[in-house]
């Protein structure tokens, strides 16, 4: 409720007048063109809508120049719908002639775009964590400035076991891929720490009541979940409805900073492990932050923190290339080699795959001054998408699924 | 604590839910013979602007959901009246409507409440809950069992003991017969949306403090109204009220003893319903 779409539209219209004013011009002035896909209607528009914010707070915050190119924002809506996905990416990539990509934020739409993109060689910067997108099947023109699926939950695994002490969990999350792979690495870290995973709990996406799964949870010492979108706020409360009061942990759209205004008291004290914190001091975050707050009147997440970020590494990548982005090959390059220090995020780089290297931080909700908050426990730093494993032995080993790893008999 | 109680407890709150969304879609299918499709919708808008009332304006928990419910009446009864009404007769046109609007109260929703959920504190009088046996029973949850027998009391006295209750019974046996009595039905289209709609705002607003309100919501409700109303049978309020409970205890019991089942077990007793008794547990033979 804090922005109301017409807040939005007003806020994007004045951006677009603004973009539409004549500037003084540079001689010969390059432009480039940036398409972004999101989520602006259906289920996943929370974190849509969060997207559009962060990349137009970054690109007006660099008057739409980037690296002395002008650049040329379109934004196309995917209904959070593969098929639409893919359509839009079309529009983008042949009616539009973009030269990056931002978005899109689910793993679904990205599969569904995933080849399409790479045949036409467009340097894609995606928030959908899907985690083979960077491993056992790597898209060459990804850059991933976000996280994978088990990325976080890895470092929670491990922040679970060693700092929260638990020792029996259950995990519980939706039912989908972006679930099944927080959960399996969630799960190997933690079993690998010598915890053990007692069950794991998919609910159905669009279950109206978590109760009869939250019933289950017993003989635990802790709970893990990875539910995204609005169904933490859900969780938490039906959670607490049943009186359970065991310690809660969760990954980045669990405990997404965006939530914070929607969260009741119930989710004080929750633990969750992000690519992003609202409360990192640092240039970056501050100038973020005070963007959002100023055009759009939002608390940001990890969704808009994302694509500032992206937008970051674009321009970095530009000024590496001067501005001539007619090799996508040498484009793709330039993006992957880009370091940052400065960011909301703290400092970036890249591996291989083209997925990011960077920090992930625990932190805990806490009441400060009347509103929920979100304080920084520990800061994991330069954690890679293959946790501490060995890369080749992590590669060989299946992809998380719903039932890899197994869960097996706890040791007593 | 005893997973079992925990699901009864759970089975029975949450088919109160249910009944106060399936009971003025059953009392409108069954009377206009129109699947309303809006149905989910009207609860999700009811949540919506009862959570407003509470957020934005303040006010308190009860005040607001007389309101939703009111708003929501208000709004069924300009559909029923400047749209259904025109196209009296033709079925699949008013389904389509019912579906279109449902599409733009979804869009609308978006645009005022951005996709954000909403979440309602529940009333300070009721907050918490009572351990019984090592149970434990959110006050809450037991308030809302309450608020559902109590609501469907007064419907059943509404139906069964008044004059415009013999009326509504008599347009859903046999509306033709009822007209030829000098039964103005179409003004008892409007009263059966308007509570219906009514219905269902405070039914979602009443679920705001547990489902939360979120894009999607109207979505997620709208097949267990559907599946409710079959199961219980069309235009009958006890069939609504078993129907209810019913499919609180298949879904909460069904996705614990089996999981695998999940997308499935809500819809098997309707296909089973369905093959053995078409017109429902309580529906009338169809004339």
């Amino acid at each position: 409720m804090r922005v109301n779409r017409r807040k939005f539209l007003a806020g994007t219209a004045a951006i677009a007048g603004a973009a539409a004013f004549p500037m003084p011009s540079i001689a010969q002035a390059k432009s480039i063109k940036i398409g972004l896909l999101c989520d602006k209607t259906g289920p996943l528009a929370e974190g849509g809508i969060q997207m559009e914010q962060g990349a137009t707070v970054f690109l007006k915050s660099k008057n739409f120049t980037l690296a002395g190119s002008k650049v040329d924002f379109v934004v196309a809506d995917t209904g959070s719908s593969p098929a639409q996905a893919k359509t839009k990416a079309q529009e983008l990539i042949e009616r539009d002639g973009v030269n990056f990509i931002l978005g899109p934020l689910a793993a679904f739409e990205m599969l569904a775009i995933s080849d399409y993109v790479a045949q036409h060689k467009t340097p894609i910067l995606s928030l959908a964590a899907a985690d083979d997108l960077s491993q056992r099947k790597p898209n060459p023109y990804l850059c991933r400035a976000s996280a994978t699926s088990s990325q976080a939950t890895h470092v929670l695994g491990n922040y679970a076991r060693k700092e929260m002490k638990l020792k029996r969990v259950v995990y519980i999350d939706s039912d989908f891929a972006f679930g099944y792979e927080q959960g399996g690495g969630f799960q190997q870290v933690f079993t690998d720490e010598g915890g053990c995973v007692v069950k794991k709990l998919w609910a159905p996406l669009g279950a109206p009541d978590f109760t009869p799964y939250i019933a289950q949870i017993q003989d635990v010492d802790g709970v893990c979940q990875g539910f995204a979108g609005a169904a933490p706020v859900k969780f938490m409360k039906q959670y607490a409805d049943v009186g359970l009061k065991l310690p809660v942990c969760g990954g980045e759209t669990a405990g997404d900073d965006a939530l914070l205004p929607h969260f009741g008291d119930e989710a004080i004290g929750m633990i969750s492990a992000c690519p992003y914190t609202i409360d990192l001091k640092n240039d970056a975050n501050a100038k973020f932050k005070a963007g959002m707050d100023k055009d759009f009147q939002a608390v940001p997440g990890f969704y808009a923190a994302g694509m500032y970020v992206s937008g970051m590494v674009i321009e970095a990548g530009l000024k590496a290339l001067h501005g001539d982005v007619s090799k996508p090959e040498q484009t793709i390059k330039a993006l992957r080699a880009v370091k940052l220090q400065d960011t909301p995020r703290g400092p970036i780089h890249f591996d291989e795959f083209g997925n990011v290297v960077g920090n992930i931080f625990v932190r805990k909700i806490e009441k400060v001054g009347g509103k929920l908050t979100s304080v920084t426990q520990k800061t994991y730093q330069n954690v890679s998408q293959f946790w501490t494993y060995d890369v080749k032995k992590y590669l060989a080993q299946p992809a998380y699924s719903r039932d890899w790893p197994p869960v097996t008999a706890c040791k007593a | 604590m005893s997973i079992w109680g925990v699901l009864a407890i759970n089975s029975i709150t949450f088919g109160g839910l249910l009944f106060l969304l399936s009971a003025g879609f059953s009392l409108i299918f069954g009377l206009m013979r129109i699947p309303n499709l809006t149905h989910g919708s009207l609860f999700m808008l009811g949540g919506y602007v009862g959570a407003s009332m509470v957020l934005a304006y303040d006010l308190p928990f009860w005040l607001a959901a007389l309101i939703a419910a009111v708003a929501m009446a208000v709004f069924g009864g300009l559909i029923e009246r400047f749209l259904l009404r025109r196209l009296s007769g033709s079925l699949l046109a008013q389904v389509l409507v019912t579906l279109g609007i449902a599409f733009i109260v979804a869009d609308f929703c978006l645009m005022v409440w951005s996709g954000d959920p909403i979440s309602v504190r529940t009333p300070s009088a009721l907050v918490g809950g009572t351990r019984i046996a090592g149970l434990f029973f959110p006050t809450y949850r037991i308030a809302i069992i309450v608020i559902a027998v109590v609501v469907a009391a007064i419907l059943w006295a509404l139906l069964d003991r008044t004059r415009l209750g013999a009326m509504i019974r008599a347009g859903v046996d046999d509306p033709q017969m009822a007209r030829v009595v000098g039964i103005r039905v179409s003004r008892l289209f409007t009263i059966v949306f308007c509570l219906g709609a009514a219905l269902a705002g405070f039914g979602g607003f009443m679920g705001a403090p547990i489902l939360t309100v979120y894009p999607g919501l109207d979505f997620d409700m709208l097949p267990l109204a559907l599946v409710v109303v079959i199961l219980g049978g069309v235009g009958s309020l006890l069939g609504s009220l078993v129907g209810s409970i019913a499919i609180g205890f298949i879904y909460n019991f069904g996705l614990v003893v089996v999981p695998e089942l999940a997308y499935f077990v809500l819809f098997l007793p309707m296909v089973v319903v369905l093959v053995v008794r078409p017109q429902g547990l309580f529906g009338k033979q169809a004339p």
